[in-house]
Parts: C-alpha cells; sequence; structure tokens
C-alpha cells in the first residue's frame, strides 16, 4: 500500500489536551468541564473526518512523530498511519464519543467531580484513538494499555463504594491476563520477523506462507489479549462488573472504545490469521460458545446495565465469528453498527436510569413509554436493530456474519461451522428474546414500582435521538456493494467476502426470521404470558438456575483461581514476610539493641570514669610498646 | 648540677599527681588544675631533656605546651561558667546528660 505524508498527531492530540484542560477547567467550573471534553471530541472528529475525505482509495497517511524506543535491534519509532480500516475505525470511535460526551453533560450535571470524569473520558478516547492510528505494534500497545487504565478509572470513578473499586481492580487485572498474552505474541513476532511494523510484517508473513504453525501460536496468544480487551471467554467477567461506571462510561466501552480493540486488533493482522488455520479455528469456537452463553445468561437477568453488558459480549462473539470466517470487513461492519445501536440502548437506559431515580432493576420499572416516549422509542429501534430486524442497521451487518459463515466456514471446516451456524442462529434468536424481554419489562406493561421518571434534557435526547437515527439507516447504506466492502477491499489479500444487501422486503420477510421470532415470542410471552415463563422455569430448574447465575463462572474461578491465590498470599505474608523475612530483620535489630545495652554500661556519664579509662589505655599502650 | 633523673623523677611525680587529681576528685576546677599540673609535668621533662641533649627542640616543644595549656585553660574555664550557668554547680558528678 503506498504511503504519503500528512499531519496526524492532532487526531491523538485533541482529546489528549482537551483531557488537561478538562481537569484544570473542571476544578472551579463543572459544567464548562463537559463542554471543553465534547468540544475536544468534536474536534478530533472533524479532523479525521478531513483526513478519510483527503484519503485516496487504497493508499494511506503515515506520519513519523519521533524515535520512541531504540532497545538493541528493536527499533519502534511513534509513527502513525491513517489507513481505510483507521479511518472507519476513528470515524466510529470519534463520533460515537462525541455524541456520549455531549450525553454525559446532562447525565453527571451536578457531580461533584464532573472535571474528573470529563478528563478521564477524553483521555479514554485519545487512547483509542492511538490504538486505531497506530503504525506497529508497540504504539498500539501503547493505545491498548491506555484503554485498560481508563477503564480502570472510570469504572472506579465512584471509588467510595468498594464494590465498584473491586470491579475496576477486576478489569485491570482480568485485562493483565491477556495482555500478558498479547506481549509474548509480540514478542514471537518480534524474535522471528525483526519488526514489528504492520506494513512490513504484511509483506514479511505473505512471503513465508510456509511458517502457518508459528501464526498458530501467535495468532492464539494475541487472541487471548483481544479476549481479554473484548470480554470473550475465558476472560469476559471483567465486562458485566464494569457496569459499575457511570452509564456514558459503559456506553463508551461497550460501543465506541475497548471492546472493539480486541476485535480491530485481529482484522488489522488479517494476513496473519489468514494464515493461521488453528488459531481461527480457536476464534470461532470460542466466539461462537460466548455469543451463545452470554446471549442466554443475559435472557435471565434483572439489572437493565448486566442485560446490555452480556448483550456485548455476545455481539463481540458475532463479530469475531464473521473474523474467523475470513470476512474481516464484516466483523468491522459489525462494529460499526454495535457502536450505534449499543450506545442508543445504553444511553436510553441511562435516560430511564437518570431520570427515574437511579434505579436499575426492570423489575421495578414498567410503563415507561408513556412518562419516556423519545426514550422509549430509541430503545425499541435500537433493541429491533440489536434483534437483527430488517432493515435496520443490525440486520445488515449480522445478516452478512451468517452468510460470512455459511461461504467462507463450510469449505474449511465442514460440520462443524454447520453447527456454529445453527447456535449463531440460535443466538440471534436468544438476542431478539432477551431485548424483547428488557423492553416490554422497563416500558410495556404495568409500572411495577412508583418511579416518578420525565424525559431527560436535550443534550442526552439528542444524543439519543442520533444515534437511534445512525442504527436504523447506517446499515443499508454502509451494506451496498461500493460502500464499506469496497473500501476496506486493499487491506485484504486473498478471497474476499462480498456481500450484496439484497431487497428491503426480501430481507425482511426471508432473512431476518431469527430476530423476527424472537422479538414476537419475547414480546408475546413477556406481556401476555408471564405465568408461561413462570412454568418454564419450574419445568427447567437447573437451566434457570445457570442462566440466573451466570454459568457460576465467577464463583469457578474463585474458587480455582482467586481463593488459592488468597490462599497462598496469606500464607506468603504470614509464614515468608513476617515470619521469615520480618523476624530476620527484627531479630538482627533486637541482637543489636541487647548488646548495646550491655555495652552502655561505660557510658556512665562520670567524667572521672572516662579519664580513667583514657590513661588505662594510655598506660596500656605504653605498656605494650615496652614490651614488645 | 643536678643531675638528669632527679628532673624526671619530680616530673613524673607531677604527672601522677594530676592523673590521680583528674580521676579523684569532683570538683571540676581542681580537675582543670590537675589538667595544668600535668602538662607543666610534661614541660619540665621536656626542658630538661632539651638541656640534656644539648640542643633546643625540647624547650620549643615546652612553648607549644605552654600556649596550648593557656588555650586549654581558657576553653576548660569557658566550659565550666557555662556549665555552672546550667547546672549551678561545678561537680563533674552532676555532668551525667550524656549517660548511656
Amino acid at each position: 500500500m503506498s504511503v504519503s505524508y500528512s499531519i496526524l498527531w492532532p487526531v491523538v492530540f485533541f482529546p489528549l489536551l482537551g483531557a488537561l484542560f478538562a481537569y484544570l477547567v473542571g476544578l472551579k467550573h463543572k459544567q464548562l468541564a463537559g463542554w471543553i471534553a465534547t468540544g475536544a471530541s468534536g474536534a478530533a472528529l472533524f479532523y479525521v473526518a478531513g483526513l478519510t475525505l483527503l484519503l485516496p482509495h487504497g493508499r494511506a497517511f503515515e506520519q513519523r512523530l519521533f524515535e520512541w524506543l531504540a532497545v538493541g535491534d528493536l527499533q519502534a519509532a511513534l509513527t502513525l498511519r491513517f489507513d481505510a480500516l483507521g479511518a472507519v475505525m476513528s470515524l466510529v470511535v470519534a463520533g460515537v464519543g462525541t455524541l456520549i460526551h455531549l450525553y454525559a453533560i446532562g447525565y453527571m450535571a451536578g457531580d461533584p467531580a464532573a472535571g474528573r470524569f470529563f478528563a478521564y473520558l477524553n483521555l479514554f478516547l485519545a487512547a483509542m484513538l492511538l490504538l486505531v492510528s497506530a503504525a506497529n505494534l508497540p504504539v498500539l500497545f501503547i493505545g491498548w494499555e491506555g484503554v485498560a487504565l481508563c477503564s480502570y478509572l472510570l469504572i472506579g470513578f465512584w471509588f467510595k463504594k468498594e464494590e465498584f473499586a473491586g470491579a475496576a481492580n477486576k478489569a485491570f487485572i482480568v485485562n493483565r491476563i491477556g495482555d500478558a498474552c498479547f506481549l509474548l505474541g509480540i514478542f514471537l513476532l518480534y524474535l522471528n520477523f525483526g519488526t514489528l511494523d504492520f506494513s512490513e510484517l504484511r509483506l514479511l508473513i505473505e512471503r513465508h506462507p510456509e511458517l502457518s504453525a508459528l501464526y498458530g501460536w501467535v495468532g492464539i496468544c494475541l487472541f487471548i489479549g483481544a479476549s481479554g480487551k473484548s470480554a470473550q471467554i475465558p476472560l469476559f467477567v471483567w465486562l458485566p462488573d464494569a457496569m459499575a461506571a457511570p452509564t456514558p462510561v459503559s456506553a463508551l466501552i461497550h460501543a465506541a472504545t475497548m471492546v472493539t480493540a480486541g476485535v480491530y486488533m485481529m482484522v488489522r493482522l488479517n494476513y496473519l490469521y489468514a494464515l493461521a488455520p488453528l488459531a481461527m479455528l480457536v476464534v470461532l469456537v470460542v466466539a461462537v460458545l460466548t455469543a451463545f452463553l452470554a446471549a442466554t445468561i443475559a435472557l435471565a437477568q434483572d439489572d437493565i446495565k448486566k442485560v446490555l453488558a452480556y448483550s456485548t459480549i455476545s455481539q463481540l462473539g458475532f463479530m469475531f465469528m464473521a473474523a474467523a470466517a475470513g470476512a474481516y470487513w464484516v466483523a468491522v461492519f459489525h462494529i460499526i453498527t454495535h457502536a450505534f445501536f449499543k450506545a442508543c440502548l445504553f444511553l436510553s437506559a441511562g435516560s430511564v436510569m437518570h431520570c427515574g431515580g437511579h434505579e436499575q432493576n426492570m423489575r421495578k420499572m414498567g410503563g415507561l413509554w408513556r412518562k419516556m416516549p423519545l426514550t422509549a422509542m430509541s430503545f425499541a429501534v435500537a433493541g429491533l436493530s440489536l434483534a437483527g430486524m430488517a432493515p435496520l442497521a443490525g440486520y445488515y451487518s449480522k445478516h452478512a456474519c451468517f452468510l460470512a459463515l455459511q461461504s467462507g466456514a463450510f469449505e474449511t471446516w465442514g460440520r462443524l461451522a454447520e453447527l456454529a451456524l445453527l447456535l449463531a442462529w440460535l443466538t440471534a434468536f436468544v438476542t431478539a428474546l432477551y431485548i424483547a424481554r428488557a423492553f416490554s419489562l422497563i416500558f410495556l406493561g404495568p409500572a411495577q414500582g412508583n418511579l416518578t421518571a420525565h424525559e431527560p434534557p436535550w443534550k442526552m435526547n439528542g444524543a439519543v435521538l442520533t444515534l437511534a437515527v445512525l442504527s436504523v439507516f447506517s446499515g443499508y447504506f454502509l451494506a451496498l456493494p461500493h460502500a464499506l466492502q469496497h473500501y476496506l477491499r486493499p487491506l485484504f489479500s486473498g478471497p474476499y467476502f462480498n456481500f450484496d444487501p439484497g431487497g428491503v422486503l426480501e430481507a425482511l420477510f426471508v432473512h431476518s426470521w431469527p430476530g423476527l421470532l424472537g422479538v414476537l415470542v419475547g414480546l408475546s410471552l413477556y406481556l401476555k404470558a408471564p405465568w408461561l415463563i413462570e412454568r418454564i422455569k419450574e419445568r427447567f430448574p437447573f437451566t434457570a438456575r445457570l442462566f440466573r447465575g451466570k454459568y457460576y463462572v465467577d464463583e469457578i474461578y474463585a474458587l480455582l483461581i482467586v481463593r488459592p491465590l488468597e490462599r497462598l498470599s496469606v500464607g506468603l505474608w504470614r509464614f515468608v514476610d513476617q515470619g521469615l523475612i520480618d523476624g530476620t530483620v527484627n531479630g538482627g535489630a533486637r541482637l543489636v539493641d541487647a548488646l548495646a545495652l550491655v555495652v552502655s554500661r561505660v557510658q556512665s556519664g562520670q567524667v572521672r570514669h572516662y579519664a580513667l579509662f583514657v590513661f588505662s589505655a594510655a598506660v596500656l599502650l605504653a605498656a605494650f610498646y615496652m614490651v614488645f | 648540677m643536678i643531675p638528669l633523673g632527679h628532673y624526671l623523677i619530680l616530673s613524673g611525680l607531677m604527672f601522677v599527681v594530676g592523673v590521680v587529681g583528674v580521676i579523684v576528685r569532683r570538683n571540676s576546677i581542681v580537675v582543670l588544675m590537675c589538667i595544668e599540673l600535668m602538662l607543666n609535668a610534661a614541660d619540665l621533662a621536656l626542658v630538661a631533656l632539651s638541656q640534656a641533649a644539648g640542643n633546643l627542640h625540647g624547650q620549643v616543644a615546652a612553648f607549644f605546651v605552654i600556649i596550648v595549656a593557656a588555650a586549654g585553660a581558657a576553653v576548660g574555664l569557658a566550659i565550666i561558667i557555662a556549665f555552672f550557668r546550667t547546672v549551678r554547680s561545678v561537680e563533674t558528678s552532676d555532668a551525667g546528660e550524656l549517660k548511656g
């Protein structure tokens, strides 16, 4: 890919500067901090949009800022590269990010630490933009760690609640586990190729297709890192707990930043994964299982944010599925549409919580559509989009996922792919079911609690409605043959998955049946026949408990890893640290103390005694010299 | 002509008196005087030995000792006065602040 020079640093610099100013100004003027942060984010969006317009098809902009890491043979400059994939990703990140910033102004109004909040938010955006515009793996890793740090800071934003601080720690630690493997993958690549630049790696890897085993291991290591960031089995446990963050942060983590990083990394390194069937198989299996299990968990949660969190995990599974089937651009497509409808869902859920007395339990809501019609409408539209109803955005990307799985994976894996496709369809059905359940519990039916809800201020509604519009129309236009798939074509070599969206009517009646069926079944079950659900629960108590208990993954981890580690730590602390190390140090001190007590008797304080010592010593010395 | 031995015996006696005084006496002024006595004993030995050796080295050393003794007396007295001001006593047994 040919490269030309351009000024790229403002992409990252605007939000970085915004973070600084938002914090400093926020110390005095809380309300102003939000506007500064939103402005910085908007400036980054405009800059990215300008770059995208200037970017010729199939080319890339590059800017080498400075030599950053020069150790031995490793030369990693801080280089930014802006190609088609970077353009798409940074547009989504900055675009959705800006809307979320705008929303957050309304949501965080009156919070005493709003300045700190917006500074973190901008920093988060800066880290994600650095991640998607990095030209080599070390720079990508800065962004990779940057989003982890910011997510830690934001999840623990209300750190005075111990539970929230614990959630922040969990997110950070789980991500560290993934990152250790990610680093191993980077080391393996460097060891074998001596470079970490993406385009140089592409040339080298495509020249050596015979190193498939190596690519498999590297791919798996990097995917474990991605499964930390993008919340896949086995490292997904942090994302549901990340709901401790203020809702705009949840929207940011789930839609624009952070969780898409893993998918992005895989798309970025598509040339490596294309030559590593072993890694692809692992990704496919993990993705399908994650998508299905997370969707079933979402079916049994009562916390509105938990439902959406597991929904994200499930949708990320779809993205990895598409990537594993070799249709990388479909993964990007689903990232985009998911960003729109998931941000919309989170923000409208945030509106419900913000204007409904901070209630998160869906069972205590109900009938809210009368009180907040705009929010209800946005939630419904985004929910249908998530369910994959034609002709909304989610339908196109999800349908493309299925087709990609069908065309790409069958050739490679045969029966296994059939099973995967079946599970994927089932997941789509369950997805529609849980979002219909959430919608009917929150907005329809009789009011359960006595929530005094009202429509939120325009800043919040504006953002929500914009996202709702995007989650309706973006899919069709992006799915057109000369749109996204043509735009991203130069990034990939080898067989390319071509997607034809087809007619709207055909889409509505032929391909969106899992979503349609799920929504219909869900609405009729939860509105008309709640008794049937109770019967089903009684009939299958074990499954119901399993879904509700989130398959007890947290408990299993606690039993197998956390508690043994804790016990080991306590043991090390008591016996090794306190007993052995402290014992040695304190024992030495005590010994010296005891000896000093004996010797200090000599210091009687009487000058006469000292004089006597001096004279005795002199006499002894003299005697010594006389004798010898 | 008094033989050298006599001088040295007298010097030794003076020195022993000084040492015993420093160790035994409690009054710090007396202790100071005893120190001076020891210095003078050394002076006497130096001068006597100088004369016996037939050069002036010992005499020069004796001058130095006298000067040092004068300075020592001045500093010693100053210390005693400062000590008296704080403790209201010149007894060495009352100076026990640095006891270990």
